[in-house]
């Protein structure tokens, strides 16, 4: 298929532009649209409250939330006390590293274990991103030398298969599914064609449901047992895919498909839009007070084939703070 | 977790309550509670900061009325701004125009358009128009596929298109298209983009200009977060817009980008979206949203109700009494039965509470109102005299009351023995809201146990 068609050639990507640099740039565009971020709120100014009031709104507006965006003023409070802080770019700094200590437990980097086939189960709201997360995790697997098999899982959005299709298409991988079936016998064939035709990892789409939706979590719930029925173990992680726009219901979307499928990772995306995705920060802090850190496995910033990256808390933070 | 809208707002009713005016300082702490809520349902904070800034001018010296306490009738502040923020009433599609009518649909990749556009379609159809469907996302995979069966499944005739096509080649034909073909109302569901993707913006912008539709719509996700303002910022000023949209509102009931899109926007949110079936689209309503953000809309209809309902005088009559502690006879107990009856009974009052309010109160006292009713029947059958002064009723007074209402002795005495603990414990009352009224007739009241 050629790429004009798809529409993704014409978008200007600039292939050099390292991967910082293209998350500083989107980020970016937030600062300027708040009228300066807050490595700009920071410059040379003395430390005083209206500089923390400037910081709360500057955090409150990244989606930090009020709890996370508290904790994190109170941390630097009691820094700029303790450390005798006067000046904004010391107190960046302390930020950054209070940001930092609150986001690096979120890395970890996706492993394919040894179980054949490895089965990665993909969650999330209505438009979220899913299918598109997938299509660019295929490609970014494929790079680690696995193959690939995706089961079209959304049997119920119209078009959604297609839309699968088309990404596999792109990559060359086969695509598993069937218009309007059970969404857990899609999954099941998916992990038996998988075996059969000896590929490494099953990437597994689901319906986009919303938490409130309970027959919907029901049903996750059961694509998840049908998963360990064609394969004990399975599913080895199951990632919930976050839309960066999204604001405090991103923690209720968490805990709620936490609830009902154990999730292991998320994945974050649309972070090249003006959003800036601080919810993660207020996730992280809850995850962290009940002692089950819920990592971020990628982000997404972009809409093509290649806009998927492994998160990294330094540059996420940095592409924040600077 | 979050605490829920509900949760913060009946903590406001709680600490302001007893309390009986609004003041600077009692306002300031329920105002902190309100900011918070508000952002944690996803306001923008530009917009939660003007918000608060209006509710305190209202609320402050504002009266209370009736029953309730001054942290309901800051709620009621609350609810008034909340929906005049979102612009009072609904506003309807506007068609008026020589057919077709077009209906351009833009947003962020993932809002809803293209199951917004289904909704929209069935929509139209059920007023009986003739609804054509185009799509002009050729750059999401199968963005067109699925606009194709969406149509099918509203009912609306589609145009097919290639991604190969140039959106506004397609714009063109399908205008053409529906010209010829006489379709009434022609909607054009388009690719997401980002508001600072200033190619795709200049595309929709294009788009716009070979269509003049007659409403642009904007769709918004509700449980977007606090850049709503940027993206809806962004939007209106490349577009033209007439309207929003605002989709998967049944995945979050707080909702907050509700508030700041029309803030921003200044244009009606028209059309809300709930589910993926093609019935999940509703008009939208500001007060029924303002009573959704606040998790608590009953109380205003409580507020109304009290209004309506409750006899101001012959309330504030016995409100001067139960202040006193000392006068109040059967005669006011059976107005306030009434007072109460009016307002749809106890049970229904009980709905109308905050869930904490009502917890206070106590569960399942709701419960008999047939007690109560036995009592206003035990009171109706005294005679004016004996209502006035309860000290009259003596033995043979009694079984004739008893007679006279159908209940056994043993339940006149019980409501005499009650009546007198009631009027005790009426001098401990002083200024009381409705909820220490309430939590005061516990087991006075036949049906209160």
């Amino acid at each position: 298929m050629a790429p004009a068609v798809l529409g993704l050639a014409d978008k200007p990507l600039n292939e050099k532009s390292s991967w910082t640099a293209r998350l500083k740039a989107g980020l970016a565009r937030t600062r300027g649209a708040l009228g300066g971020g807050l490595g700009s709120l920071l410059g040379r100014r003395k430390v005083d409250e209206t500089l923390f009031e400037d910081l709360e709104t500057a955090l409150l507006t990244a989606d930090c939330g009020v709890e996370a965006t508290e904790a994190l003023l109170a941390t630097l409070r009691a820094r700029a006390r303790k450390e005798h802080i006067e000046d904004g770019a010391a107190l960046k700094a302390a930020l950054r590293e209070t940001l930092l200590e609150t986001l690096a437990p979120l890395e970890r980097r996706l492993e394919v274990l040894a179980a054949r086939p490895f089965v990665i189960m993909v969650a999330g709201v209505n438009g979220s991103g899913k299918t598109t997360s997938i299509g660019k995790l295929t490609k970014w697997l494929q790079a680690q030398g696995c193959s690939v098999l995706l089961a079209a899982g959304d049997t119920f959005r119209a078009a959604a298969r297609e839309q699968l299709v088309a990404w596999g298409e792109r990559n060359g991988v086969p695509v598993v599914g069937q218009a309007g079936g059970d969404p857990g016998a899609v999954v099941f064939d998916a992990i038996q064609a998988a075996r059969a035709r000896g590929i490494d990892v099953v990437v597994a789409d689901t319906a986009g449901r919303l938490p409130t939706q309970l027959h919907l979590m029901e049903e996750i719930k059961k694509v998840k047992r049908v998963a360990a029925k064609a394969l004990p173990d399975a599913p080895h992680e199951v990632v919930l895919v976050l839309d960066a726009n999204t604001g405090q219901n991103a923690l209720a979307q968490v805990k709620a498909f936490d609830e009902a499928i154990g999730l292991t990772g998320l994945m974050l995306t649309k972070l090249d839009g003006t959003a800036k995705g601080g919810v993660v920060a207020a996730i992280a802090r809850a995850r962290a007070a009940s002692g089950a850190v819920l990592p971020l496995l990628f982000v997404g910033v972009g809409e093509g084939v290649d806009d998927l990256r492994p998160f990294s808390a330094r540059e996420f933070v940095e592409g924040l703070v600077d | 977790m979050l605490e829920t809208l509900t949760g913060r707002f009946a903590r406001i009713v709680k600490t302001i309550r007893g309390e009986a005016r609004l003041t600077e300082a009692n306002v300031q702490d329920a105002l902190r509670e309100v900011r918070i809520a508000l952002l944690e349902a996803d306001c923008a904070l530009p917009v939660v900061k003007d918000f608060i800034a209006a509710v305190r001018e209202k609320a402050l010296g504002a009266e209370v009325i009736g029953s309730l306490t001054p942290g309901q009738a800051l709620v009621g502040v609350v609810h008034r701004e909340l929906t005049r923020l979102m612009g009072e009433a609904n506003v309807a599609l506007d068609l008026a125009t020589q057919p077709p009518a077009v209906i351009l649909m833009a947003g962020l990749q993932g809002s809803g358009k293209t199951t917004t556009t289904g909704k929209l379609a069935r929509h139209l159809i059920e007023q009986r128009k003739r609804v054509l469907l185009v799509s002009c996302d050729v750059y999401r995979p199968a963005a067109i596929e699925q606009l194709k069966t969406v149509a099918a499944q509203a009912g609306a005739e589609f145009l097919p298109t290639d991604s190969g096509e140039a959106p506004a080649a397609i714009a063109q034909r399908a205008l053409e298209h529906a010209r010829t073909r006489y379709f009434d109302v022609l909607i054009v569901d388009t690719a997401g983009r980002l508001a600072i993707d200033e190619a795709m913006m200049r595309e929709v912008r294009e788009l716009h200009g070979l269509l003049s539709p007659v409403e642009t719509l904007f769709v918004v996700d509700a449980m977007q977060g606090q850049d709503a303002v940027n993206v809806a910022k962004a939007f209106s000023e490349a577009l033209p817009l007439t309207g929003v949209v605002l989709t998967k509102l049944d995945g979050d009931a707080r909702g907050g980008a509700a508030l700041s899109v029309r803030r921003v926007t200044g244009r009606p949110i028209k059309f809300v979206g709930t589910g993926e079936k093609l019935s999940g689209l509703e008009p939208f309503h500001p007060e029924r949203m303002a009573s959704r953000i606040l998790g608590m809309g009953d109380i205003v209809s409580l507020v109304e109700e009290a209004h309506k309902q409750v006899d101001l005088e012959e309330a504030q009559r016995v409100a001067e009494k139960l202040k006193k502690g000392k006068g109040f006879d059967f005669e006011d107990f059976k107005s306030q039965i009434q007072q109460m009856r009016k307002m749809g009974g106890l049970s229904a009052l009980m709905d109308k509470l905050p869930a904490q309010l009502a917890g206070q109160i106590g569960p399942g006292q709701t419960g008999d109102e047939r007690q109560m009713r036995r009592v206003e029947g035990i009171i109706d059958s005294m005679t004016p005299a004996e209502r006035r002064r309860p000290e009259l009723i003596k033995a043979s007074r009694k079984r004739r009351i008893a007679a006279g209402a159908g209940v056994p002795v043993q339940e006149v005495n019980r409501l005499l023995k009650q009546f007198e603990q009631m009027q005790k414990m009426m001098k401990m009352m002083k200024g009381g809201g409705m909820a220490r009224l309430m939590r005061g007739l516990r087991g006075t009241l036949p049906g209160l146990r």
